[in-house]
């Protein structure tokens, strides 16, 4: 992987108010716990090496997920053009910890960081057909204009942080 | 109309300027200029338009198969699809599901259009809109005034009143922050109470029953996510082939809507799937319950005819149908941006894609209710991404309705007017739609004609009969005419001398009323070498369409192309004064001539100012013309010349003759040929124009010449305006 998609990746979510993290699978935890405003729910993450700190809760009730402030889950790839990280959900849980708590933390690889859409849907249209129920490309915070004037955080996270893991 | 219809509709339009005007011109304001930025960060703009384009035209052509495949794509997934044949039929279908159930709902136009929450809660069911617009619709009981942004006729002012009135919430709320905080712990409990999530679809996949909904607020994520059940309502029309396939849509529809380069969410699903539920059933809904596994998920797809598949056999309709609802033809017309789709849309849909939507799905008489408001700029044009000619799906409609239900012929009237109308045509688009024929009369008995038009007598009996508003100034007619001034003067380049030899289309404007801008163009033309003629040609077919009167302007075009081909079989250029009748010649002639001919004509034809550019690019020199000087210009190029590109070259031609060139940013003046003179519209179309007023009223710009391409702007420039505006040719003669 060429670090031209990784660089774009970096100023399209500065442009969208997204905050970048890079570390490695040693590191994780490091780089996340300062991050990780408690109460905190999250997903398993599917990179070798990685776990998520105890104080994550990865089987959250209803009410737990209404009161999180972090919701970390892992993001099939990222799309360098547009800031945007896909989210899988599946039986785990993804789509309710990425959408109800304050602030969505997405770990992604560094080799899944794709550089545009077109190269998003190859991989989307194969993953649908292997049988992905829901994908979300989901760029930013949750937003609306409805109420007279842009508000960040809507029925979703007001922030989200990606977490780029750049060994894997 | 009737005088008392006229008035009415004038009230309407004044009490929406009033109260929803504002609002409206702020949002779409945002939304167009949004538009603009995000799409030029597109290198693959018009491409991406081209393949969105070709995967719809592709996609309704083979519709009933595509339907047929997308069915046992979810049956196998272990969903279920229902296409109801209409309203009735879907809302039976959805209600059975539901059953009196708990229901919370994204957005979904489709659903307004076949008014699904009113038949569920009449089964019982408590539905709650979860979209934070289509809440504060809800809770106000009133109706979307724009297909993306349905409450943006509202202020912030307006919605934390009817929260505070509504809720009585223990601190009243003021700031948007504090509204959407209200609405989404308001409708986060809704959400846990709900057993049934209901969204629309902006897309459906037939070869994998993928929906792709296209949001940003997550609450469509949400209700499908906390319930177990659930129902999308989607168009016929919404099915692509593929998952590729959504790709352009998806680089596409945000930039064209709101002008996002993409919105925060675009979920992908493929239903059931095993997402885990909530397993809400109405208990407290802050219980300690666990998710519920999402194995059990029930989906069911209904996609609604409802008029479509007809629409699909229509050749004027069809386009209708590859529309993706993304607004941008009603962020980017200057009627709309003033008084908003309350009075520019129908029974459901708004904005200029609506008079197609609507005359399918609900009938030609909720499309006529608005239809007139469409006055043909074709701003929308370029900016639709599918590139649907919205205009002229609104002059079709418009036709079909002058025509009537059943198209009965007058044949008393029939023989007594010049036009290829039948009789039921009502008189003041006949007046307006045969301009040729008045001016020729106006001018034959010009200056009585112009004294007689003017007398107070006259213009009561106009406004009373035909609706033409007195507070408008109407055209004086010349005496002489310019294709007659040419007949007596003559050539002054000799053939064989000329850099180029050029027909001047004499457009029934220039011909009868503004004929010193054609003799300026001729005088201009002459200087830089040209051999000019002047044929009578008579109207160009711009009049007639505007009034839906699509017979007389096809008859117009054979005769304006029976005058010109000889000059254009003989090598020679057509250069045309009048932006809308250029426009005539490269978009509608396509529909109204044969092909070669229409191709002929639009590949030897310019605009003035254009031809001149070219001109002085090819050698012709810049100091025959007359010189600038630093004279101060405030220039509004008329709106089908921005849509065809046009502007660039009078700018260029004007600073090259050392002229101080500002230009206007606002894209229309709201004239529109005869839609300022009609009484019901000449408040909307003062609105529209002072916003240019105010742009040639600033510090930098009150003291500019005021210039301006179009007839219909200087009309309106020259009416708000008190200085005399002009015409760019004539800044270019030296005399």
């Amino acid at each position: 992987m060429s670090t031209e998609p990784l660089a774009t990746f970096e100023s399209s979510l500065t442009e969208i108010g997204v905050e970048l993290l890079r570390t490695t699978a040693e590191e994780f935890e490091s780089t996340l716990a300062p991050r990780l405003d408690e109460p905190a729910v999250g997903t398993p993450l599917p990179f070798e090496g990685v776990g998520l700190p105890d104080a994550v809760e990865t089987d959250p009730t209803v009410a737990d997920l209404e009161a999180a402030r972090t919701g970390v889950t892992a993001a099939g790839y990222g799309i360098a053009d547009y800031g945007s990280v896909v989210v899988q959900g599946g039986h785990a849980g993804e789509e309710p910890v990425s959408l109800y708590a304050d602030e969505h933390v997405a770990v992604v690889a560094a080799s899944d960081v794709l550089p545009d859409m077109d190269a998003a849907f190859d991989r989307l249209a194969a993953d649908v057909r292997e049988g992905a129920g829901r994908a979300v490309i989901a760029t930013g915070p949750s937003a609306t204009a409805d109420m007279g004037a842009l508000v960040k955080g809507a029925h979703g996270p007001m922030e989200v942080t990606v977490v780029l893991l750049e060994d894997a | 109309m009737s005088v008392d219809d006229r008035r009415r509709k004038a009230e309407r339009i004044r009490h929406l300027l009033d109260t929803e005007g504002d609002s409206v011109h702020e949002n779409t304001r945002v939304f167009n200029e949004g538009r603009y930025e995000s799409v030029a960060k597109l290198d693959d703009y018009e491409s991406l338009k081209d393949e969105a384009r070709s995967i719809k035209e592709d996609a309704i052509e083979r519709l009933p198969e595509l339907l047929d495949h997308l069915t046992e794509t979810v049956e196998a997934n272990g969903g279920t699809v229902y296409v109801a044949d209409d309203a009735a039929d879907a809302n039976r279908y959805v209600s059975e599901v539901v059953d009196g159930r708990n229901v919370v709902k994204s957005k979904s136009m489709t659903s307004e259009e076949i008014e699904v929450n009113d038949a569920l809660e009449a089964n019982g069911a408590e539905v709650w809109e979860t979209d934070l617009a289509e809440f504060v619709l809800q809770i106000a009981e009133e109706a979307p005034s724009h297909i993306v942004a349905p409450a943006i006729h509202k202020s912030r002012e307006e919605i934390a009143d009817l929260f505070n009135e509504v809720f009585d919430p223990d601190e009243p709320l003021e700031t948007a922050e504090e509204l959407t905080r209200f609405a989404r712990e308001y409708l986060g409990e809704k959400i846990l109470d709900a057993e049934v999530g209901m969204t629309g679809a902006n897309f459906v996949t037939a070869d994998t029953g993928t929906l792709a909904l296209v949001t940003s607020e997550g609450n469509a994520r949400k209700c499908v996510q906390a319930t177990d059940t659930h129902v999308a309502v989607a168009g016929v029309e919404k099915v692509v082939p593929s998952v590729e396939d959504l790709q352009p849509f998806v680089e596409l529809i945000g930039r064209s809507g709101t002008g996002q380069d993409i919105t925060s969410y675009l979920s992908l699903l493929t239903p059931p799937g095993d997402s885990p539920t909530f397993g809400g059933d109405g208990s407290d809904p802050l219980d300690d319950r666990d998710l519920g596994p999402g194995d059990d998920r029930e989906f069911h797809l209904v996609l609604i005819d409802n008029g479509r598949m007809e629409m699909r056999e229509d050749d004027d309709l069809r386009e209708t149908l590859y529309c993706i609802r993304c607004s941008a033809c009603a962020n980017s017309c200057a009627n709309f941006q003033h008084v908003g789709g309350h009075a520019f849309g129908g029974e459901t849909y708004s904005g200029g894609i609506a008079t197609g939507w609507e005359a399918g799905v609900h009938g030609q008489d909720s499309a006529a209710e608005f239809n007139d408001l469409c006055t043909g700029c074709s701003r929308c044009v370029n900016q639709c991404p599918v590139k649907i000619d919205i205009p002229w799906i609104n002059t079709v409609v418009r036709d079909r309705i002058n025509r009537g239900k059943d198209g009965d012929l007058d044949f008393l009237v029939e023989g007594l007017t010049p036009d290829e109308e039948p009789g039921g045509v009502d008189l003041r688009k006949r007046l307006f739609g045969n301009f040729d024929a008045l001016a020729r009369l106006g001018s034959a008995f010009a200056p009585l004609s112009n004294r007689v038009a003017r007398t107070d007598v006259a213009r009561s009996v106009m406004e009373r009969t035909l609706g033409v508003d007195s507070r408008r100034e109407l055209p004086e007619f010349e005496r002489e005419s310019l294709v007659e001034w040419f007949e007596t003067r003559g050539s002054r380049v000799a053939p064989e001398e000329a850099r180029r030899r050029v027909a001047l289309y004499p457009d029934a404007y220039t011909n009868y009323v503004r004929t010193e801008r054609g003799k300026a163009a001729v005088r201009v033309l002459e200087a830089l070498d040209v051999h000019v003629d002047v044929p009578a040609a008579g109207e160009s077919g711009r009049a007639p369409l505007s009034q839906g009167m699509v017979a007389t302007a096809r008859s117009n075009a054979e005769a304006v192309y029976e005058a010109l081909s000889p000059a254009v079989a003989a090598g020679r250029d057509v250069v045309v004064i009048e932006p809308s009748d250029l426009a005539m010649f490269h978009r509608e002639y396509e529909r109204l001539l044969p092909e070669d001919e229409y191709t002929a004509l639009k590949e030897d034809s310019y605009e003035v100012m254009e031809y001149v550019y070219g001109l002085l690019e090819n050698g012709a020199s810049v100091d025959v013309l007359a010189d600038g000087n630093g004279e101060r210009i405030a220039y509004h190029s008329h709106c089908q010349q921005r849509t065809l590109d046009l502007e660039p070259y009078t700018l260029a031609v004007l600073e090259d003759c050392g002229f101080d060139v500002a230009t206007s940013e606002v894209e229309c003046c709201g004239m529109a040929g005869s839609f300022g003179y009609k009484s019901e519209y000449y408040e909307l179309s003062v609105d529209v124009g002072e916003a240019l007023v105010d742009q040639f009223t600033t510090d930098d710009t009150a003291d500019r010449t005021v210039v301006a391409s179009g007839t219909s702007c200087l009309e309106q420039l020259d009416a708000l305006l008190a200085r005399r505006p002009t015409h760019p040719v004539r800044l270019l003669d030296g005399r």
